[in-house]
């Protein structure tokens, strides 16, 4: 379980999270939703270690990073694995090295081990014969993929997500949303995406924090979500005065 | 003013990061090999050319101006094109042209890294991405500079012999005669001074304007324009310093 208290953070003079708390399921798929420049990046950012938080607290199974030397963080680090909005897989590297390289970086593996243990993260994600190739010759589907399978290569304990569908087409965007439930629950991991496709909301969230203005505005399950008819949730869900029409009326 | 104070001393974080133990000693010299391939491979064309070229162009105007003077012998060309070369034209256009070829790939390179979140990954898997990124660089830098530099000094007396010699300004045994004259190693010492310091000047600038990159395309290529001026600058600052001081 991962849990954040409290977190505020400031770039200059613009306050973008003022104070957001919120707790996040072992085993489940939880969602932080939002609107463009809420804060749920930023949010995420600060979970995962690229930020420091101005004040809170973030506990990871109840260890606080924020009381954390820098070796220490670094071993948290070691159990986090993550899924970048555009993939992030090394350009210089094939996809097998992408894979491999925090083995190579972090274990003592023989070239046989890691070999297997990259071709049995590939095979995981469907990407199986893809070993020799350059990100630049994989499709966006694909790099999301690869991107999922270096996240899973040393065996995580949380899967951090950053738009998983941003840039894909709706179709893609499923397969990648149940790749991703599917792994969370194989492997039992916390996992938190940070997305604003309501087709992830409603096809893989257990859990969803919404997020608006730099607070946390609303937590809840996927089937509480669709039980809002009103106020800064409900204009997200349904942004459009179609979809609002259509709820109202399901609704009555 | 504050902006200057604060540029440096973000630079010197950086690069105190950058000087941190590896991780891993050998992913890290395979990465020092990688960088020191592409960096001494790929100069060694337009290192190759411009110095033999600037060695032969130094030779035949010299030569014009010397001949014009009667009472100095045309032997000294081989020593005056010995010292040019090794103190100042080898080492400081050798340095000069990396800060173009060399300066802008890095910046380019880490800014596109930091532009599509790279670095971000490195930094998640828990590696210290400026050891691993920028290390490897200065290192490569530091070992592969000084080779170009007596590469630029040898072709660049092989363009002087041929500049010379097929302008008819000199014979070779009068070109070898003042190559031989009055030889002192500490020249070579400061050529090699000067080439780990601009090595370090070069490799160290445009990571820094690399690694700080924000923003999108245009940044990248700001970046990139900045590492090569501000290497440039202070190439030819420091060249005067180490002269001063050395000479």
């Amino acid at each position: 379980m991962i849990e954040i208290k409290n977190i505020k953070k400031s770039f200059g003079d613009h306050e973008v999270l003022k104070g957001v708390s919120a707790v996040f399921d072992s085993g489940k798929c939880n969602l932080i939703i939002g609107k463009s420049g809420s804060g749920k990046t930023v949010t995420l950012k600060c979970m995962v270690g690229l930020y420091e938080p101005d004040s809170g607290a973030i506990l990871y199974d109840g260890r606080n990073v924020m009381d954390m030397d820098f070796k220490e963080r670094k071993a948290i680090r070691r159990e986090i694995g993550m899924l970048f909005q555009g993939t992030a897989l090394f350009d210089s590297m094939t996809v097998h090295d992408n894979i491999a390289f925090p083995l190579n970086m972090f274990t003592t593996m023989t070239e046989e081990e890691k070999r297997e243990r990259v071709n049995f993260c590939l095979k995981r994600v469907n990407m199986e014969n893809t070993n020799k190739k350059y990100p630049g010759e994989l499709s966006g589907g694909m790099k999301k993929r690869v991107g999922i399978a270096r996240a899973i290569v040393m065996n995580p304990k949380y899967l951090f997500c950053d738009e998983p569908n941003s840039g894909l087409d709706p179709k893609t965007s499923l397969v990648i949303d149940a790749l991703i439930k599917e792994i969370t629950q194989e492997f039992d991991m916390t996992t938190i995406i940070n997305t604003h496709d309501m087709n992830s909301v409603m096809g893989i969230g257990d859990k969803v924090t919404f997020i608006h203005e730099g607070l946390k505005y609303w937590e809840g399950t996927t089937q509480e979500v669709m039980q809002i008819t009103e106020g800064e949730l409900f204009d997200f869900i349904f942004a459009s005065e179609f979809l609002k029409d259509l709820r109202r009326r399901a609704k009555y | 003013m504050i902006k200057i104070f604060e540029a440096v001393g973000n630079y010197l974080i950086l690069m105190r990061s950058a000087i941190a133990k590896p991780e891993k000693p050998r992913m890290f010299w395979i990465e020092v090999f990688r960088q020191a391939t592409e960096i001494g491979i790929g100069s060694l064309v337009i290192i190759a050319i411009v110095s033999t070229f600037i060695g032969a162009v130094t030779a035949v105007q010299f030569s014009y101006q010397l001949k014009s003077i009667s009472l100095v012998p045309m032997w000294w060309m081989g020593s005056i094109l010995r010292k040019s070369m090794i103190l100042e034209l080898a080492p400081t256009i050798s340095a000069l042209l990396l800060a173009g070829k060399v300066g802008s790939n890095i910046a380019s390179e880490l800014g596109s890294m930091r532009i599509s979140e790279q670095i971000d990954a490195y930094e998640i898997m828990g590696v210290n991405a400026p050891a691993y990124l920028i290390g490897p660089k200065v290192i490569a830098a530091i070992i592969v500079i000084p080779m170009l530099v007596i590469l630029a000094v040898f072709l660049g007396l092989m363009g002087g012999w041929f500049g010379g010699v097929a302008g008819g300004y000199f014979s070779t045994a009068e070109y070898v005669r003042g190559l031989q004259d009055a030889f002192k190693v500490s020249d070579l010492n400061i050529m090699l001074i000067k080439s780990v310091l601009f090595g370090i000047i070069i490799s160290t600038i445009s990571c820094y304007k690399g690694f700080k990159v924000e923003g999108g395309a245009i940044e990248i290529g700001k970046a990139s324009t900045q590492a090569v001026v501000l290497s440039s600058i202070v190439v030819i600052v420091v060249n005067f310093i180490v002269a001063f001081l050395l000479l």
